[in-house]
């Protein structure tokens, strides 16, 4: 069963009168990544939570090809504070597959098999919590995909890793993609949208201001407040 | 100071000859408080957690009665359960009045209220960090429920021991729905109580040295038992 297509429609989020986003119209299509790019407090996050379903809309609307219920079982999201159970690194990666009901033995292969892509084969009886920032952000994607969704939704996965934490995330996201899972992803950082979209999206004042295959959204902005965006400039 | 030392020495007396009397007071004292544990634990900790996740109408009312019943006066409580006991009463038919059972009720109707508490101001804390995790992972109300419960284990047990220690130290409310009849419904409290009212007082601060020791037996097992401060334990 193929989630995809998402289609948001005039989709706003506002609250306590402020419009934190839209109004936005979106088709997010099947297979490759999305890089969602902006300032800070342009609407990145909140479009994420409004695509996953975590955000309710005020208006518009947000429909995948099947029925909710069946499209959040099989999409999932990374946050950019990796939350961790007060659970050792194994149960947090048992934790999804015990929700869904997969039998233990099943789970059990693939707790080992996760745990030894992330290289926490080692710590597998480690409280999560006291893993480092980039270990812990390991083991939430690890967490996210043990359940083999189809679209993973990533909010800044990076920030504040050093270059081989990043590179370690990046690796396991483009075996994702190669797999098959539908990426969609913000960030602050310009090389790492630059190594893994396929297409991006500009976010300003809570509006997608552009939306463009990689070569063209990063070689040829249109708007003008991307193009001063991508040089460095300060925009907001 | 030397009614102390009596006291000590009449403690240890009655400790190391196992004093009969006071190994079957104590053991029903053990047996009524931690039977009122359980049951009101079976009650509460559901009862703060849902509290703490589930967004409904006059929630906040619920919980600042929750806070306020903290505070009740054992006294009226064991009075209340009388009435509702006592032959004449709604309940009398069931002939508990004067029973370890009208005590553990009486407990029970003590320490929910606190247990209960503690148990929403933990898991509050614990569905901040963890909502968005679990609406993502399209966890059902009861997985919510039981991840929270699970995982604040630690933070429960604290309320637990709270919910130990005001209820083994309680005397007002057992005192009048026990009655504290000898051999029946005499527990350590109310025979302190009667001991102090006797004027012996060597040996009811020897009771109460007893009541201490056990009480502190108690909190370091639940603690041996749960594994706490144990390096790489949760």
């Amino acid at each position: 069963m193929n989630i995809l297509p998402l289609r948001l429609t005039a989709a706003e989020v506002r609250r306590r009168g402020k419009r934190l986003l839209g109004p936005v119209d979106l088709t997010l299509g099947t297979g490759g990544v999305t890089v969602i790019v902006g300032p800070n407090g342009s609407g990145k996050t909140t479009l994420l939570r409004v695509m996953h379903g975590v955000e309710r809309l005020s208006s518009g609307s947000a429909n995948w090809a099947v029925p909710d219920r069946d499209a959040q079982a099989r999409q999932a999201f990374v946050f950019q504070s990796p939350i961790m159970l007060r659970r050792s690194v194994a149960a947090n990666l048992r934790y999804p597959l015990a929700l869904h009901g997969v039998a233990r033995a099943d789970q059990d292969v693939a707790v080992t098999e996760w745990a030894a892509k992330i290289g926490l084969s080692d710590a597998l009886t480690t409280p999560a919590p006291r893993l480092s920032g980039g270990e812990r952000q390991k083991l939430a994607l690890a967490r996210a995909l043990i359940g083999k969704p189809q679209v993973l939704f990533l909010d800044e996965p990076c920030a504040s890793l050093d270059g081989a934490a990043t590179l370690a995330i990046e690796g396991l996201l483009r075996d994702a993609r190669d797999a098959g899972v539908r990426i969609v992803m913000a960030t602050h950082d310009m090389g790492q949208a630059r190594r893994l979209a396929d297409d991006a999206l500009f976010v300003l004042g809570g509006t997608i201001a552009e939306a463009a295959s990689r070569d063209r959204f990063f070689d040829r902005p249109q708007h003008p407040a991307l193009a001063s965006f991508l040089n460095g400039d300060i925009v907001t | 100071m030397n009614t102390i030392t009596e006291g000590l020495l009449s403690a240890a007396k009655l400790v190391v000859t196992l004093d009969p009397d006071l190994v079957e007071i104590s053991l029903r004292s053990l047996r009524v408080t931690l039977t009122a544990l359980v049951v009101a634990s079976i009650i509460a900790i559901p009862l703060g957690t849902v509290l703490a996740i589930q967004r409904f109408r006059y929630r906040r009312t619920v919980i600042a009665l929750l806070n306020a019943f903290m505070g009740l006066p054992p006294v009226v409580v064991g009075l209340v359960i009388y009435v509702l006991l006592s032959r004449a009463g709604p309940l009398g038919v069931l002939g508990l009045l004067f029973t370890p059972t009208a005590m553990v009720i009486a407990q029970v109707v003590i320490i929910t209220p606190l247990i209960a508490s503690v148990t929403h101001q933990a898991m509050r804390d614990l569905w901040a960090d963890y909502h968005d995790l679990l609406i993502s992972l399209n966890a059902t109300k009861r997985q919510r429920i039981m991840t929270l419960i699970y995982d604040g284990r630690r933070t429960l047990l604290t309320a637990v021991l709270a919910g130990f220690g005001r209820a083994i130290g309680e005397v007002g409310a057992i005192m009048i729905v026990g009655g504290n009849i000898e051999h029946a419904t005499r527990v350590l409290t109310t025979a302190i109580a009667l001991e102090t009212g006797k004027g012996d007082f060597a040996l009811a601060l020897g009771l109460g040295f007893v009541l201490i020791g056990m009480a502190i037996a108690v909190n370091l097992a639940i603690h041996a038992l749960s594994g706490t401060e144990r390096e790489g334990r949760w």
